[in-house]
């Protein structure tokens, strides 16, 4: 029997010696076994970066699933609740899977790499569900989270930098496509996707050739702004685009052990996600039983008046306080919007689009507590929407 | 060409004749399809050798509710019936027990073995009231469950707190524990172990064999009898009653997939390329059969699929079948004794033994075997003078290490033989032809997975409410217009007919609702 080397203590993603040279805070955390930075030097500036320029973030640890083999499509359309027949080869799709409850297990990014295979990156381990979905069936799972170096480019500036480094034909990639080019002799994946809601990309190598692509990707973008940002920046920018996260804005069901702490995709607004056309699909007969008879949740973005953020607040239908109706999942003061946003979570059938609500805010002075009632808007769309995001092709700043 | 019915059975076994024939009576258009030339599924007769035939699957009858019996104006003819059990022993000191009496015992275990006996049966008289209806769904609202579920609770309750206590006790625990704790003899020990595990892969130490115990006793408090013309005469008869319903029955129909349009059962496929449909599909074949390979995964949910690709169902239990040219000699045994059971079970602990190498593939070096002489009272099975011997030996796991070939069935007929041969001497010389059906070959003639009785162990966590799996316990599957009947669904195997019966009333109640 040989040995098998296990790596002791934090991983280091391929790109952590470029992140430490700029790392002046110390503050890293674990993701999934790497270390990771919560900021560099300020995750004010790094969010700027995003809106204003270009922030890069490493997101190597993202899960990465490749799934293969003749019932590639089979398998992978009837794991999620979308219908995959519909995503060529070179797109994305966001997609979210249930178990058989129709209860959210997670979402994420699935991209059809090439005819029949692809690949899905999320943000849990799902080895075992995986392997399951697989079970008659003539498709393969591989594990590939370590094989692959990832780096999300976003931000206004990220295509002209893109395109000075030298990626050819980026200017007719749409949002949700995804193309290869060559790099140094290997193949560099770039897609048109990301997790703060503005124009961005992210690329996908061999990790090899992380820190060539990383220098490379650097002295392109120099003098647009470019700054490598942590995960406090990435997170004020996913909410001000309306986008959830897991086990912050719902609970994925395999971690879940109470009943009703999960949430079905209709009850994380994601119901444009979900295609009862497919005659079978993970969830299916539960989500079509929910449709029936009424969900109990409902996500609602809210636009809460003051400025101070409604983090872990209660929400209620008035401002007495009498009925609480649920509760905020991820607030905060977006700088760009100018606007003190949430993510939460209500009762049926509370939260409607357009209407009020009320959340208690406490908020510290010098040690003494305060508390406000304070009016929130449920609104339907992104907090934050520009049109950048979609233009084809983007424009050169 | 397709034609149209309102229910479709797959396979004509026990259970899926006893539903079709419900199915009709209650006005549906029924058709079973059969793979094999005769129905019965694994209770049917057959030829084994030249002018020899035997009940080649289950041969002894002792499980058949007495509900479908009524229900289908069923009255078998009986080669033998209230067979006692003979316990052998090398010495000729036998333990003969039937009913609630026993002997070749002392004193003590004679009353131990009578107030067992009345336990026993007290407990089987209340699981088989639930063996007859369709288990409660936990978690739900509906009425009818929760109805069930408060009678079940009521039911357990009346048997007084201290009965209660022990069947609660009892449910979960191994049959060894039971029985030394209970008995001196060890053969009265290893005869009762053995039919505690008889056609499982459980051992006598192995939980909840006091459960299949119970479930053994539960239809006709363990009355053993055969049917003149083996079992294959029983299904015979269910088919006649099933024609006489209106439906049809076709044999050498093997289907092949079980056709599902936009999300619910259309129809069948046989492998011939015929097509038949109907919206409602129900199958006797194993679970694990019907979803994986009628259905495909694909037309199900994950979550589902893994439960039914977990379910353990192994085969332990060959049949060993001799023609004889003459009764052997048995010291001991009186001439009449031969139209009984007899099993080869010295102790508790030789049954765990042979056990044991089934754990890891092997077979048992020295196996339990029950046996019976069906030609003894039956003169249609063998020609004039002659017998043939229907044999359960254990233990010969489904998955042997090395796998199934001539060399391994022809090295484990030959342990068989020599050990029925300490007891009957000269059993060899009178061996004209033999034939050994392992799970393996069980699973070939018969298409149940594994090659095991039950088509899933009878375990408590494959039991009742959980029986396939957890979620589709109520014969309807996850798929629209999909219901299963078999021995796999609720309770379990035997030839009971009542997962048939339960099945057909579920659908029967469902559809009308």
């Amino acid at each position: 029997m040989s040995a098998i080397e296990v790596p002791q203590g934090r991983l280091r993603t391929p790109f952590y010696s470029r992140l430490a040279a700029l790392d002046t805070l110390n503050s890293w955390h674990t993701w999934k076994g790497y270390t990771v930075p919560d900021a560099l030097y300020c995750a004010d500036t790094e969010y700027f970066a995003i809106r204003n320029a270009t922030g890069v973030f490493d997101l190597t640890p993202m899960t990465k699933y490749r799934i293969a083999g003749p019932d590639a499509l089979v398998y992978i359309d009837r794991l999620v609740t979308r219908d995959m027949s519909k995503i060529r080869p070179g797109r994305v799709a966001y997609a979210v899977w249930c178990n058989d409850q129709g209860q959210v297990i997670d979402d994420g990014t699935i991209f059809h790499l090439k005819d029949g295979e692809y690949r899905l990156c999320s943000q849990e381990r799902h080895c075992a569900w995986l392997m399951d979905a697989a079970i008659g069936l003539d498709a393969s799972i591989t594990d590939e989270t370590a094989d692959v170096a990832a780096l999300a480019v976003q931000g206004p500036t990220s295509f002209a930098i893109l395109s000075r480094m030298g990626i050819d034909g980026l200017g007719e990639l749409k949002p949700f496509g995804l193309m290869h080019v060559d790099f140094e002799g290997t193949e560099l994946m770039v897609s048109r996707t990301g997790f703060t809601g503005d124009l961005g990309y992210e690329l996908w190598v061999d990790p090899a050739k992380a820190e060539v692509l990383w220098d490379k990707l650097f002295a392109a973008g120099e003098i647009t702004g470019i700054r490598a940002i942590g995960t406090d920046a990435l997170e004020l920018a996913r909410i001000e685009a309306g986008y959830i996260m897991a086990d912050i804005d719902f609970l994925p069901a395999h971690a879940t052990v109470r009943t009703g702490r999960t949430r079905s995709p209709l009850e994380l607004g994601l119901d444009w996600l979900v295609d009862f056309k497919k005659p079978n699909f993970n969830g299916r007969r539960a989500l079509a039983e929910e449709k029936r008879s009424g969900s109990t949740w409902r996500l609602v973005k809210l636009d809460i008046e003051g400025n101070k953020p409604a983090h872990h607040a209660y929400i209620f239908a008035d401002a007495k306080a009498r009925r609480n109706i649920g509760f905020v999942t991820s607030a905060a003061w977006s700088p760009v919007c100018k606007q003190n946003i949430a993510l939460g979570t209500v009762r049926m059938p509370h939260g409607a689009p357009g209407s009020n609500l009320w959340v208690e805010v406490f908020y510290q002075r010098e040690m003494h507590w305060s508390r406000m009632m304070a009016r929130a808007e449920v609104v339907d769309k992104p907090f934050w929407f520009p049109k950048r995001r979609g233009l084809t092709p983007p424009e050169l700043v | 060409m397709t034609e149209r019915y309102d229910a479709i059975v797959i396979g004509a076994g026990h259970n899926g004749l006893v539903c079709a024939a419900l199915l009709a009576k209650a006005g549906r258009k029924v058709l079973v399809l059969e793979a094999n030339e005769r129905v019965g599924g694994a209770a049917i007769t057959r030829e084994f050798a030249d002018g020899y035939s035997v009940s080649a699957c289950a041969h002894l009858l002792y499980q058949l509710q007495p509900k479908v019996r009524k229900e289908l104006g069923l009255s078998p003819k009986l080669a033998s019936d209230a067979m006692q059990t003979v316990a052998l022993a090398q010495d000729g000191q036998h333990v003969r027990y039937s009913g609630a009496k026993v002997t070749g015992v002392a004193e003590a275990d004679v009353s131990s073995y009578r107030l067992f006996h009345r336990q026993m049966t007290r407990f089987a008289d209340l699981l088989n009231t639930y063996l007859n209806t369709t288990p409660p769904r936990l978690g739900t609202s509906e009425f009818r469950d929760l109805a069930t579920l408060a009678r079940l609770g009521f039911d357990l309750r009346r048997l007084g707190r201290d009965e209660m206590r022990t069947f609660l006790r009892l449910i979960g625990i191994n049959i060894h524990d039971e029985v030394t704790e209970r008995f001196d003899s060890p053969l009265l020990r290893g005869a009762l172990s053995f039919d505690a595990v008889l056609g499982t892969h459980l051992g006598p130490r192995s939980p909840n064999t006091v459960m299949t115990y119970l479930y053994r006793l539960a239809a006709g408090h363990g009355r053993l009898s055969v049917p003149q013309g083996g079992m294959g005469s029983l299904a015979e008869e269910l088919a006649q009653a099933a024609r006489t319903a209106g439906v049809t029955i076709r044999t050498n129909m093997p289907v092949e997939r079980i056709v599902v349009e936009n999300g619910r059962v259309a129809g069948v496929e046989t492998a011939g390329g015929e097509r038949f449909e109907s919206l409602t599909v129900v199958s006797n074949a194993d679970p694990k059969r019907t979803i994986m390979e009628l259905v495909g995964a694909r037309h199900v949910e994950t979550g589902f699929t893994r439960r039914i690709n977990n379910i353990r169902m192994r085969g332990n239990a060959a049949k060993l079948h001799l023609a004889l040219d003459g009764l052997p000699g048995i010291d001991g045994l009186a001439k009449n004794e031969f139209g009984d059971r007899l099993v080869i079970a010295p102790d508790e602990h030789y049954v765990e033994r042979a056990f044991n190498p089934a754990k890891y593939g092997e077979c048992s070096a020295e196996p339990v075997v029950e046996m019976t002489f069906p030609g003894f009272r039956d003169k249609t099975l063998a020609p004039t003078g002659k017998h043939v011997m229907s044999c359960v030996v254990q233990y010969a796991p489904y998955a042997l290490k090395n796998g199934w070939d001539d060399a391994a069935r022809e090295a484990f007929t030959k342990t068989c033989i020599e050990t029925i041969g300490r007891y009957a001497p000269d059993l060899e010389s009178r061996i004209t032809a033999s034939e050994l059906l392992t799970p393996a070959d069980i699973e070939r003639e018969f298409h149940i997975t594994g090659g095991h009785w039950h088509h899933g162990e009878l375990a408590l966590d494959q039991f009742m409410f959980v029986r396939p799996v957890c979620g589709a316990a109520q014969y309807r599957m996850p798929l629209d217009g999909l219901y299963l009947c078999g021995a796999g669904a609720h309770p379990g195997g035997g030839v009971s007919g009542a997962a048939g019966r339960n099945a057909a009333r579920f659908i029967i109640r469902e559809q009308s609702a």
